[in-house]
C-alpha cells in the first residue's frame, strides 16, 4: 500500500497538445480515488502516467516516498486493469494469473499459492483452465482483476474497467470492486466517464476537464457544493438545470433572482451558504437547480415559488418520472458553459404519476434551499 | 387470383435466374480448377507411367488416367542422381531462410510498428521501397559481394542474402499494427521487458501472420533457381530447382523420371501449405483488414 502524489504534473505531447495541465493531487494510502470527466479530459492520461505507460513532461510523481518519474511500470509495483481487460488470449486463466508472478521471478510453489488465493477471492477456481475467449464479459473482468490483485501491488489502477459490460453486470461488478478494495485496503485509482460509478465507488472523486483538475472532494460534497458550473453539470444525472440571471435586491431588502417570469427570493440558508453573495448584487450570475429541486406545487405553495410548465417529453422510470419541459429562460449546457450552447429542456424529476404525459401542464414548486449560485465566470460563489 | 398468378411467375423467374447464375459460377470455377490442377495431375500420372507412354499419350485424355502404375521412375531418379542430397540441400536452405527470416523480419516489423526511435519512418519507407526491386536487378552486385566474401559454392551464399525480406516485414508490420496496444501495455505493467513481451505475448497471438510468411517464403525459396545457379558449382550444395534443370538435360531423356523428380520436388510445398493453410487464410484475411 502507498500514497500517490501528483505534484505540478504536466503532459505535453510532441504535437504541442497539453493533455495534463499542472496537476496537483494527493491520494492517501488505502484511498479509493476516482478520476471522472468527459472524453479527452486527461483522466486516462493521468492514470497512464501513474502506470508508467506515458512519460511525464514536467512535475513530480511519487508513489509513497519514491519519485517514480523515471521508473518502469514494473519498478513502480502497480497493477492495472484495462478497459478491454487485455487478457492474454493464448493463455488460460491460470497462466494469465501466473504471468506477473513469473515475471517477478517468484518460485513455482509461491506462484501456485498466490494464484489459488486470488482465484478463490474472485470465484475463479472453476475457470482456471479456460481460455479468455471461453469466458463471459463479467468473468473476463474478474480475471483481469485477479491478474491485478495476485501481485499484492502498492496501487491498483483501473481504466474504465466496466465500460464493456452490460448495465446489470456493471452494477454487480461495481459493488464487487468497491468491496474488494475495502477488503484489501490497497490504494485504488479508478478512471471512468460515468458519474454514477464515480459517485458510488470512490472515497473521493477528482473531476477533470480539458487536462485540468476541476475539483476533488467526497462524492456527496461534489454533488452538494460543486466548485464550478462544469462540475455542477457533470455530476448528477439528469444534469443540473443552469440558467443565467440577475441577482437583485427586493424592496424588502431580500436578495432574489428571476427564473423566467418567476421571482425567486433567496432562502436564508442560501444567503448564509454564499457569504460573498452581496458582492454580486445587480450582477449577472448563473443559477442552478437540480431536477430534484422541483416538486408538484401544493395549494399552499407560495405563488412566487411556483412555475408553470408544459411537459414535452416524459421518461417513466417506474419509481419516478423525468419530465422534459420548455424552459422558462434560456438554459445553459452545463458541461461546457463557455461554449454558449443552450440546453433544450428544463429537466424535472418527480414521483411517478399516471397523470403526467406529453402536453400536461404542471404547476411546480421550487425548493429554494437547493439553489446553486455561480459567478458569471462559472466559478461557485464563495 | 390474377395477382397471385403474376407473383408466382415472377418468383419462378427469379428462382430460375438464381439457379442459372449458380450453375454458371460452378461451371466457370470448375473450368478454372481443371486448368490449374491439370498440369499437376499430368505430372503425377506421368510419373507413374512407363517412359515411352508419357509423351505418346500427352495429347489425349489418357495423359490424366494411369492404366498401369509403377514406381519404377522414382527408383530410376534415385539411381541416376543423388536426389536425397539435392532434397536435403533445398530443405536445409529453405528451412534456414524461413526460420531465420521469421525471427529477423518479425523483430524488424515489431520495431517499426511499436517502438519509437529516430529515423523509423524513413527507414520503413526505404524497406517498403525495396519490395519493388527484383532479385534480377541486384543479382550481379550481390554475386560480386558474395565472391568477395569467399562464399561462392556455400550454403551461406544461398541463405544469408534472403533472410531479411521487405515483403515479410511489411506483412508482419500490418499485422502487429492491428494488435491491441493494451496487450503489450498489460505485459509491461506485469513486468515483462520488450523482448519478453515480444516472444511471450506478441508471437503467440500472431500465429496467422507467421504461418502466412512461412508459406510465402517457403514457396519462393523452394523454387529459387537463378541465384543458386549463379553461386553454386558443386552438386553438394545445389538445391532441387537447379538439379532438376540439369536432370532434364541428362541423357537419356526420360520423361517419366523427370515427372517423378517433379512430383517429389512439389510434394513438400503441398505439405507445408496443407499444414499451415488454416492460419494462412486467417493471416491473409487479418493482414488485409487490420493493415
Amino acid at each position: 500500500m502507498a500514497s500517490v502524489t501528483f505534484q505540478n504534473v504536466n503532459k505535453v505531447y510532441s504535437n504541442g497538445y497539453e493533455a495534463i495541465k499542472n496537476l496537483c493531487l494527493d491520494i492517501k494510502d488505502g484511498e479509493f480515488l476516482v478520476f471522472v470527466g468527459p472524453s479527452g479530459c486527461g483522466k486516462s492520461t493521468a492514470l497512464r502516467m501513474l502506470a508508467g505507460l506515458e512519460d511525464i513532461s514536467a512535475g513530480e510523481l511519487r508513489i509513497g516516498d519514491r519519485v517514480v518519474n523515471d521508473q518502469t511500470p514494473q519498478q513502480r509495483n502497480i497493477a492495472m486493469v484495462f478497459q478491454n481487460y487485455a487478457l492474454y488470449p493464448h493463455m488460460t486463466v491460470r497462466q494469465n494469473l501466473e504471468f506477473p508472478l513469473r515475471m517477478a521471478g517468484l518460485p513455482k510453489g509461491e506462484i501456485q499459492n498466490k494464484v489459488i488465493k486470488a482465484s478463490q477471492q474472485l470465484g475463479l477456481e472453476s475457470l482456471l483452465d479456460r481460455k479468455p475467449k471461453q469466458l463471459s464479459g463479467g468473468q473476463r473482468q474478474r480475471v483481469a482483476m485477479g491478474r491485478a490483485i495476485v501481485r499484492d501491488p502498492s496501487v491498483f489502477l483501473m481504466d474504465e474497467p466496466l465500460s464493456n459490460l452490460d448495465a446489470k453486470m456493471r452494477t454487480q461488478i461495481r459493488t464487487e470492486i468497491a468491496d474488494l478494495q475495502r477488503q484489501l485496503g490497497t490504494t485504488m485509482v479508478y478512471v471512468t466517464h460515468d458519474q454514477v460509478e464515480a459517485m458510488t465507488m470512490g472515497d473521493r472523486v477528482a473531476v477533470m476537464r480539458k487536462g485540468e483538475l476541476q475539483q476533488i472532494a467526497a462524492p456527496q460534497d461534489l454533488y452538494d457544493r460543486p466548485a464550478n458550473v462544469f462540475v455542477a453539470g457533470f455530476m448528477g444525472s439528469p444534469a443540473m438545470n443552469i440558467f443565467q440571471t440577475q441577482l437583485h435586491q427586493l424592496e424588502n431588502g431580500k436578495l432574489a433572482i428571476h427564473f423566467g417570469p418567476q421571482t425567486l427570493t433567496l432562502d436564508p440558508a442560501i444567503v448564509n451558504r454564499y457569504q460573498q453573495l452581496g458582492r454580486y448584487r445587480n450582477q449577472t450570475v448563473l443559477a442552478g437547480l437540480r431536477p430534484e429541486a422541483f416538486y408538484l406545487a401544493h395549494t399552499d405553495t407560495l405563488i412566487d415559488d411556483c412555475l408553470e410548465i408544459e411537459v414535452k417529453t416524459v421518461e417513466a422510470l417506474g419509481h419516478e418520472v423525468i419530465v422534459y419541459a420548455e424552459p422558462p429562460v434560456d438554459m445553459i449546457q452545463a458541461e461546457d458553459s463557455t461554449s454558449g450552447d443552450k440546453a433544450l429542456y428544463l429537466i424535472v424529476r418527480l414521483p411517478s404519476s399516471p397523470n403526467i404525459h406529453t402536453g400536461t401542464k404542471l404547476r411546480l414548486g421550487v425548493d429554494k434551499t437547493k439553489l446553486h449560485l455561480f459567478a458569471a465566470t462559472g466559478e461557485a460563489i464563495a | 387470383m390474377k395477382d397471385t398468378f403474376k407473383h408466382n411467375i415472377k418468383e419462378t423467374r427469379r428462382t430460375n435466374r438464381k439457379l442459372l447464375s449458380i450453375i454458371g459460377s460452378y461451371l466457370l470455377l470448375t473450368v478454372l480448377a481443371l486448368l490449374f490442377i491439370a498440369p499437376i495431375v499430368f505430372m503425377i500420372v506421368g510419373s507413374l507411367k512407363p517412359d515411352d507412354l508419357v509423351l505418346l499419350e500427352a495429347g489425349t485424355l489418357k495423359a490424366f488416367l494411369p492404366e498401369k502404375t509403377s514406381f519404377q521412375n522414382y527408383w530410376d531418379v534415385f539411381e541416376r542422381v543423388d536426389f536425397a542430397r539435392f532434397f536435403f540441400n533445398s530443405l536445409f536452405i529453405t528451412g534456414a531462410i524461413v526460420l531465420a527470416g521469421l525471427l529477423v523480419n518479425s523483430l524488424a516489423a515489431y520495431a517499426f510498428a511499436r517502438l519509437r526511435w529516430r529515423g523509423r519512418t524513413l527507414l520503413f519507407a526505404l524497406v517498403l521501397a525495396l519490395m519493388i526491386i527484383p532479385l534480377e536487378a541486384i543479382a550481379v552486385p550481390l554475386f560480386f559481394q558474395v565472391t568477395l566474401f569467399g562464399w561462392r559454392n556455400t550454403y551461406v551464399a544461398q541463405i544469408l542474402p534472403f533472410i531479411a525480406n521487405a515483403f515479410s516485414i511489411y506483412l508482419f508490420y500490418t499485422f502487429f499494427i492491428g494488435l491491441p496496444k493494451e496487450l503489450e501495455e498489460a505485459a509491461r505493467v506485469d513486468g515483462a521487458g520488450t523482448i519478453r513481451t515480444f516472444f511471450e505475448i506478441i508471437v503467440p497471438v500472431s500465429l496467422p501472420v507467421f504461418a502466412s510468411v512461412t508459406i510465402l517464403t517457403f514457396l519462393t525459396q523452394w523454387g529459387s533457381f537463378l541465384w543458386p545457379l549463379m553461386v553454386t558449382i558443386d552438386e553438394q550444395v545445389r538445391p532441387l530447382p537447379v538439379a532438376i534443370a540439369s536432370f532434364q538435360t541428362l541423357p537419356p531423356l526420360q520423361w517419366g523420371d523427370i515427372m517423378s523428380f517433379g512430383v517429389m520436388m512439389v510434394a513438400p510445398i503441398l505439405i507445408v501449405f496443407l499444414v499451415f493453410q488454416k492460419w494462412f487464410v486467417e493471416g491473409v484475411a487479418s493482414t488485409g483488414t487490420k493493415g
